[in-house]
């Protein structure tokens, strides 16, 4: 039988507010432990929460910017339970009145366009961090608590279960990565768990509507994890099924050193939340102005750039998606065209040289050693003729160690474009008079014989001679 | 009279024209407490040092011939939930034994704004979860008035320290008649205002829809003082109303002429006791004499006010009681991992009755019973708050008993059920949201004293006061005090 995987996430995002959602402590990450709290955040006896507008805010933007119904009456609730990292065993969280439902993203993969439904946007608080002495809570003599995260603002976004590939779960979490941050609502560090997924995978038979049995995996906070797992969880579900078996309903864990899930806990020890609407805060009321007046200043989405990117510069829908898939990457675009370069260019350059450098070094483009301004300047000697498509490669390769103008570089290094005949003509008699297969070819009929001569002069020129005045010059002598 | 009997107003005066000073006063109070509290119980936590250099600091300003504020030398207690930094706040539970907090409660700040002196904290049942004072982990607070009966609760320490002369005046917290009914034991005067008048921060949640924080004194005029003091809106406290705060002094006037007064048929049923029916119709009589019409009123749903509430209130309090769980705090009992050091601490240190609260809020809150009990009890809350709105539509106050009975003996209770029942002339009030004052109306054969409950609309305190003023002022059972002495 042949399965189809069904797909669903929730995608957790830290806000980027200064403080935290029901106190006035700092946001900032990686802060001398217990340094950023109050008796607020600290759950002490007594104290009451007040919410924080600017995280309202930015959730209904949220909500807005991936098309969903922003609820006018909204509440938080409390979802309890017990945990050591919980300082008052119960999240604020929000429960039947989220802040934003029924919405979807568009995703891009294989040349596809897919609606990807988003159930529900809702607020809450996060939890603090634990220190344990061992390697786990299971281990460990002891524990310890860092409270700085304690009540740092998240939204929970849910998805619909519409995600039927790893790749499509992963152009799922990077569409919400890139909407996040072009309404500048999150900082989106993965590797600070600023952003962070919980999968839910099951299978079923092709053409079977029902759902199967689904499996959890939390925490996942990074693309590739993100892929690996859900592919993992294919295979695992795949050859349970095959083998007659039946999947359990489970949270499971991936590990990503053996690049396995195992189980966690079953759904018998699931908790039951016993949700309550939160006493100590009043309902959420947002006014249709409010939020008419929100969604007229959201800046431009990916979507809207993307194609604003093919019909201004008459880029392709794949390169105009890839350089918007990030807000840091469309501005570094915006600030290569800037300098007057050419748009394919500039996006060739971004996604070819460019990218495969900031992988290599592990670097974002934000901090790019070859900023915007460069790359323009450099791709603009190309269109001048100072310098080859080929010579630019090594120019900017150069200027990925130093910070030179690329004027400067080709200067220095001597890897100016040699355009004038007079000094190529020299090296074109050379080439014609050690080939003469390739002359006899070409003239015999075989046109394309010449590009082997182009390429003996341009090898001969070290790259600098233009290749168009060699064609034109061995055109000319070859008769 | 004793100086430790006397009210705030009339020390406060005393103080102003130099009749006594501050130093003689804290004195008088201190020697009360030796005196009287190995029997009474009132206090868990006694401030003696902080009470002298209050008055220490009193002094000096009237010598220095500098205006002082109402409360400044007059010692008072603060009811043990309520958070006083430096001093310790246990909620008369074992599992806060030695909590200390860092902060103060927004009324404690607006109380050393005024430079008030703390006398100590006062006994309480175990987070305010009782109606007879019981219910501490420490000790039985005994009613001044006979000592074989309790003072009520949950405020128990608050009343008896007052009736007993052993704070000049204090603060309590409400949750569901937790003011209004120790004052009707102890034979003083509690004001429960309306939620939201007070700030609720610093205040540790028993039930945080219904909970709310109020002055228990020795007349109506202390009473209006110390609430110009602690009302107003907090930005610390969502739920605090936004309104402004009048000068309840203001509505001390001994004038009810055309005030509509309704009595409620449903708070004057079976079971009442006949004492009790006697002096409150009595006072509502008196009310007549002055001018006052009284009006005949149904709260239809009274009757379900006191299941809304056993369902309400204990799941909130389910809920706010999870964070004692031996992580914090201090109080912990180990265990091989945390879940069972978790249950161990909340098991040996949390008592009977706080433990059946979190059983029944958290089977209301289950999954499968949400619906049926919580969700319920929301929808007959709303009814009894629609109750009230109707009736205020033609009366401004409502009188009522504020208990069905006097005090009871210890033990006498042990029946949860039976003392559930006992707060069911106030638990509507805290339902409803709306504000109530308990003021003494009288004695029963056993030297008992005796409540009338004042009902008012929201946020008008200031009615329930003048009405409240106007019968202490024609009666005059608010100047007898403990051990006969008038």
């Amino acid at each position: 039988m042949r399965y189809e995987a069904v797909i669903g996430l929730e995608i957790h995002s830290e806000l980027k507010t200064n403080t935290k959602i029901f106190c006035g402590c700092k946001t900032t990450f990686g802060a001398e432990q217990n340094t950023h709290v109050c008796p607020v955040c600290l759950g002490l006896p007594g104290v009451l929460p007040t919410v924080n507008k600017k995280v309202v805010e930015f959730a209904i933007k949220a909500g807005l910017a991936t098309n969903c119904k922003i609820n006018e009456y909204s509440k938080f609730d409390r979802k309890n339970y017990y945990y050591p990292d919980l300082p008052k065993n119960w999240q604020t969280s929000q429960y039947d009145l989220p802040i934003a439902e029924h919405g979807y993203v568009e995703i891009l993969v294989d040349s596809e366009k897919k609606k990807i439904g988003l159930t529900r946007i809702h607020m809450e608080e996060d939890a603090g961090k634990l220190v344990h002495s061992g390697t786990n809570i299971k281990d460990s003599a002891s524990s310890n608590v860092d409270y700085n995260r304690t009540g740092v603002p998240l939204i929970e976004i849910v998805s619909e279960p519409d995600m039927r590939s790893a790749a499509e779960a992963r152009a799922y979490m990077e569409k919400i990565k890139a909407i996040l941050e072009y309404i500048d609502v999150s900082n989106c560090r993965m590797e600070e768990g600023n952003l962070r997924a919980d999968i839910n995978v099951s299978l079923r038979p092709v053409g079977e509507s029902k759902l199967g049995t689904r499996t959890e995996m939390k925490n996942i906070n990074s693309f590739k994890a993100l892929e690996d797992a859900i592919n993992y969880e294919i295979e695992r579900q795949t050859e349970v099924l095959e083998d007659g078996g039946e999947i359990i309903q489970e949270t499971r864990t991936w590990d990503p050193a053996k690049g396995i899930t195992l189980s966690m806990r079953s759904k018998e020890d699931a908790h039951d939340y016993r949700y309550m609407p939160e006493p100590d805060l009043p309902p959420i009321v947002t006014t249709k102005e409010e939020i008419e007046n929100y969604r007229k200043n959201l800046p431009e989405l990916p979507d809207a750039r993307r194609a604003r990117l093919e019909k201004e510069y008459g880029l392709s829908e794949y390169d105009a998606s890839i350089i918007t898939s990030s807000r840091e990457m469309a501005e570094y675009f915006d600030g290569v065209i800037a300098t007057g370069a050419d748009a394919k260019q500039a996006a060739n350059w971004i996604m070819g040289d460019l990218s495969k450098n900031l992988n290599a070094d592990g670097v974002t483009v934000k901090d790019s050693p070859v900023d915007a301004k460069r790359l323009g300047e450099m791709i603009l000697l190309i269109q001048k003729g100072t310098i080859s498509g080929k010579i630019a490669k090594q120019v900017f390769s150069e200027m990925w160690k130093n910070p030179d103008s690329p004027e400067k570089i080709v200067k220095d290094k001597g890897l100016v474009q040699i355009t004038d005949t007079k000094a190529i003509e020299g090296i074109v008699d050379e080439v014609i008079a050690k080939n003469q297969k390739a002359v006899d070819d070409y003239k015999n009929g075989n046109k394309k014989a010449i590009g082997a001569l182009v390429g003996q002069v341009m090898k001969a020129s070290k790259g600098k001679a233009n290749p168009q005045a060699v064609n034109e010059l061995l055109a000319k002598k070859l008769g | 009279m004793e100086l430790y009997f006397e009210t705030a107003a009339s020390l406060h005066s005393m103080l102003k024209n130099k009749k006594i000073t501050a130093k003689e006063l804290t004195e008088a109070v201190i020697s009360r407490i030796d005196a009287t509290e190995n029997e009474i119980g009132a206090y868990l936590t006694v401030t003696k040092e902080n009470a002298l250099e209050n008055a220490k600091k009193t002094d000096e300003k009237i010598a220095k011939g500098e205006e002082i504020g109402f409360l400044e030398g007059l010692p008072g207690g603060i009811k043990d939930n309520i958070c006083t930094k430096g001093v310790k706040t246990t909620c008369a539970s074992k599992i806060l034994e030695n909590f200390v907090p860092p902060y103060n409660a927004t009324v404690v700040e607006k109380l050393l704004g005024v430079n008030y002196s703390l006398m100590g904290k006062l006994n309480m049942d175990e987070f305010a979860m009782g109606g007879s004072t019981e219910n501490s982990a420490y000790k039985l607070t005994k009613n001044p008035w006979d000592k074989e009966r309790v003072p009520g609760g949950s405020s128990g320490g608050a009343a008896a320290s007052v009736a007993a002369g052993s704070a000049v005046w204090s603060l309590g917290s409400d949750t569901g008649g937790s003011i209004r009914q120790p004052a009707s034991f102890c034979g003083v005067v509690g004001l429960k205002p309306t939620y939201g008048r007070v700030s609720r921060y610093g205040l540790v949640a028993y039930a945080s829809s219904l909970d709310q924080i109020g002055p228990v004194t020795r007349d109506v005029t202390d009473a209006a003082n110390i609430m110009n003091i602690i009302a107003g809106n907090d930005a610390m406290d969502s739920t605090s109303s936004k309104k402004a705060v009048p000068d309840y002094t203001k509505s001390l006037v001994k004038d009810v002429k055309g005030l509509k007064i309704g009595c409620p048929k449903e708070y004057f049923a079976d079971g009442m006791d006949k004492e009790v029916e006697n002096a409150v119709r009595a006072a509502i009589a008196s009310y007549k004499d002055m001018g006052a019409e009284i009006v005949d009123i149904s709260l239809p749903h009274t009757k379900y006010a006191i299941s809304s509430y056993y369902l309400i209130a204990p799941a909130e309090a389910a809920t706010n009681l999870q964070r004692y769980d031996g992580v914090s705090y201090g109080a912990r009992v180990d265990g091989e991992d945390i879940v069972s050091l978790m249950t161990n601490t909340r098991t040996a240190k949390f008592g009977a009755e706080v433990k059946r609260r979190i059983m029944i809020g958290n089977y209301a809150l289950s999954a499968g019973y949400y619906d049926a009990y919580y969700l319920k009890a929301l929808k007959v809350r709303t009814l009894i708050q629609q109750d009230f709105t109707e009736a205020f539509k033609s009366v401004d106050v409502i009188m009522t008993p504020t208990a069905p009975t006097a005090a009871f003996k210890i033990g006498e209770m042990e029946d949860p059920l039976k003392l559930y029942l006992q707060d069911i002339y106030t638990v509507p009030i805290n339902l409803a949201g709306v504000p109530g004052i308990s003021v003494p109306c009288g004695f029963t054969q056993n030297n008992l004293p005796i409540g009338l409950q004042i009902i008012g609309r929201p946020l008008d305190e200031e009615t329930i006061i003048r009405a409240a003023y106007a019968y202490e002022q024609e009666n005059n059972w608010k100047d007898k005090r403990v051990g006969g002495e008038n």
